[in-house]
């Protein structure tokens, strides 16, 4: 069977199982639309919280994103999975016990205050649909690329899908196909890194396999991957840092508070039936994530090695009849010579998959010094040996370029897995892409439905009114983030350091003082949102431009870019956090405090007995 | 004790507990992962750099102990301040 036919095969089989469980799985309740019924067992919550969390970036660009960074890369890993610890310490079982639909809730109720509620309702807004941008774009490229679809047919199959189980099951049908999801999309990524271990190391286990010596030698792989980039101009794989070190540790934390602090996320512990069972629940969302997390970095330093050993034969890989890489312990044991002529790649022998990939425009040849050979090394080096080395060879400049989206999508193809591994990773692709859009508007259409027209238009509405709220707004949601998916405003790539901007600088501090500072009073906790959120999104617009509106930006204003300590954009969530506690503490010192219910109402909700189900009551 | 004062005990043996994990979790990941990650790496754990091994690796296992020692300490601070569900 072809690998078109297979890929529509394995892909259809994966949609069907979805809508199946759509049929199944339909909310009657607004209990059951906004958390899932409030049954759902720690096991499965963390399954489908992975599933939800896990986005298309994660799945399809983190390991490339790693691959070029290389130890600096580890700010991702450690900040997407240490932001659970302060998640199931800090909010989820509080938020669980406060036993409400919404995230806005806790903050308006909290805060007794409509205005915290609605400022909250914005960050929620702001941060979820920049953040759904990416997954709906990440539909549309997975079905280009494997389906040959254009991304367009790809995102209104995706809105189709999505619709079927997200409007008619809430988040009880999110829960259950997120859970599919999970169950597809780790598959698609281990089994490909499970193969690639063992062809370079020996090793199948890839966690185990990147500590490991390349088959047939005693030396670490990643010594010698150190020892072939710095040859070819690189920086040090395993010390290369992401800017500074002060730039790599605020980074780092922006993405752990960012991380507790969104609510697609954090609306999952409103899903289990107890306060203890939010806390388990937490660690194994982060069991299951780390499976993932912990292969990447695998899969980033094998295929890196891998692309270096295709176009370079001194790496030590030879490259067998039947076209797939074999370890040449031989070659691999003396430190070969990069540079020599014969070892660049001649292009006319260029495997199958790389003039697959050069028709998506991800890879390109450019033959610069026209000697029909790909020389691939880094000619801005700094490093006077390599550059030398470089000009007596006669290279004169870089000539391939590799998107790094390539070492997760062509993975499989480079290592010559079987085609059912290739038509896997596009399934698992659109599972991670559809499960964090179904999370995410969950988020939206619960904040609209249940902090909007409840809370503030139409405070006596029916359930059932409410719930055919509840499914007219995702319906209205889904239809904005296809358009958004279609039209992507031109600054897509930003947005996700937005979305975790906003949540790290506006709604993790807000609800960590609204549980751990009882005198903590409304007039703080605006001040202190709005001022993070708003020195945040200052330093971001300064660099992206405002609204990320090409021309506007003001970054001569501010000194330069990354004025503040040599701190980049991305990274400045955790300092908008630290503006928002600050300014909280001084405003709340200046103001009364807090009426005596709301402070027993904090007691109340630091003890887990008379945790109730969930429920909508205002 | 009275109930008030039970509550105390309970939260301030919640913050202690709190405070303990979150030293770990800090010197784990913004220490041996980020800060002295370049002091490590001259330890070797098999192929890896010691240092390389806290960010790519180590600080996502430890995070995952953390959790599930967290939610077991409050599983036995609940009972014994009687505060559990149920």
């Amino acid at each position: 069977m072809d690998l078109q036919t297979l890929t529509y095969l394995v892909v259809g089989a994966s949609f069907a199982l979805y809508i199946g469980i759509a049929i199944w799985a339909r909310a009657g309740s607004t209990s059951e639309f906004y958390a899932a019924g409030g049954n759902i067992h720690p096991v499965t919550n963390g399954m489908a919280t992975a599933a939800d969390w896990m986005s298309a970036a994660s799945f399809i660009s983190m390991a490339g994103l790693i691959a070029n960074m290389g130890y600096g890369g580890g700010l991702f890993l450690m900040g997407w999975t240490g932001g659970y610890v302060l998640l199931a310490m800090l909010l989820a079982p509080y938020l669980r016990k406060f036993g409400k639909f919404t995230v806005p809730q806790f903050i308006g109720d909290r805060f007794y205050s409509q205005t915290a509620s609605t400022v909250a309702v914005i960050c929620l807004l702001t941060a979820s649909i920049t953040y759904i941008i990416g997954q709906m774009t990440g539909v549309g490229v997975a079905f280009s690329r494997f389906l040959g679809v254009s991304s367009d047919t790809g995102i209104y199959i995706g809105m189709g899908i999505v619709f079927a189980y997200a409007v008619f099951g809430g988040m009880k049908g999110i829960t259950y196909t997120q859970v599919a999801q999970y169950i597809v999309l780790i598959l698609a990524y281990t089994v490909p890194a499970f193969f690639i271990s063992l062809q370079l190391t020996g090793v199948a286990i890839p966690q185990l396999g990147l500590g490991a010596s390349i088959a047939g030698t005693d030396i670490s792989l990643l010594t010698k991957l150190d020892q072939v980039v710095t040859d070819l101009g690189f920086g040090q794989y395993t010390t290369s840092t992401a800017g500074s070190t002060l730039n790599m540790f605020v980074y780092t934390m922006s993405l752990m508070i960012g991380t507790a602090g969104l609510p697609h996320v954090i609306m999952r512990f409103f899903t289990v039936a107890k306060v203890s069972d939010a806390r388990a629940s937490a660690g194994w969302a982060l069991v299951f994530i780390a499976l993932l997390y912990t292969t990447a970095p695998a899969v980033a330093a094998m295929a890196k090695m891998n692309l270096h050993a295709t176009v370079n034969t001194a790496v030590g890989l030879v490259t067998a009849a039947d076209g797939s890489l074999k370890v040449d312990p031989e070659v691999v044991k003396v430190r070969g010579d990069v540079y020599a002529t014969e070892a660049s790649l001649v292009y006319e022998n260029r495997p199958d998959w790389m003039k697959r990939w050069e028709k998506t425009g991800l890879l390109k040849f450019e033959d610069k010094n026209g000697d029909g050979r790909i020389q691939y090394y880094n000619d801005k080096t700094k490093n006077a040996d390599a550059k030398a080395k470089a000009e007596a060879a006669g290279w004169k400049g870089n000539e391939l370029t590799v998107n790094a989206d390539i070492i997760v999508l062509a993975n499989p193809e480079i290592a010559l897995l079987p085609n059912w591994v290739i038509a896997l990773v596009a399934a698992g692709g659109l599972a991670a892409a559809l499960s964090t859009a179904a999370g995410l508007l969950m988020a939206i259409s619960s904040a609209v439905s249940h902090d909007l027209v409840k809370g503030v238009f139409k405070p006596d509405i029916s359930e059932q009114g409410e719930l055919r709220a509840g499914k007219i707004s995702m319906a209205v949601a889904i239809v904005i983030a296809g358009y958004l998916g279609l039209n992507p405003p031109g600054f897509a790539a930003g947005t996700v350091a937005l979305a975790f901007g906003i949540a790290a600088s506006s709604l993790f501090p807000a609800i960590m003082m609204g549980i751990f500072s009882k005198k903590m009073n409304k007039e703080g906790a605006i001040a202190g949102m709005l001022s993070g959120l708003f020195v945040t999104l200052f330093y971001v617009f300064a660099h992206k431009g405002i609204f990320f509106i090409k021309g506007t930006d003001f970054v001569d204003m501010i000194g330069g870019p990354n004025s503040f300590f040599g701190i980049t954009p991305e990274a400045f969530g955790a300092i908008g956090a630290l503006v928002n506690f600050a300014v909280a503490f001084i405003v709340d010192k200046m103001t009364k405090e807090p009426p005596e219910h709301i402070q027993a109402m904090v007691e109340n909700v630091r003890i887990p007995r008379g945790a109730k189900a969930v429920d909508g009551a205002h | 004790m009275s109930l008030d004062d039970q509550g105390k005990a309970y939260w301030s043996a919640t913050l202690g507990l709190l405070g303990k994990i979150l030293a770990v979790w800090f010197v784990v990941s913004f220490g041996a992962g980020i800060l002295f990650a370049d002091a490590l790496n001259g330890i070797k754990l098999g192929g890896y750099p010691l240092g390389f091994w806290f960010a790519h690796q180590g600080s996502m296992y430890i995070f995952i102990a953390l959790i599930f020692y967290y939610a077991s300490a409050m599983g036995k601070l609940d009972r014994k301040f009687d505060v559990h569900e149920d």
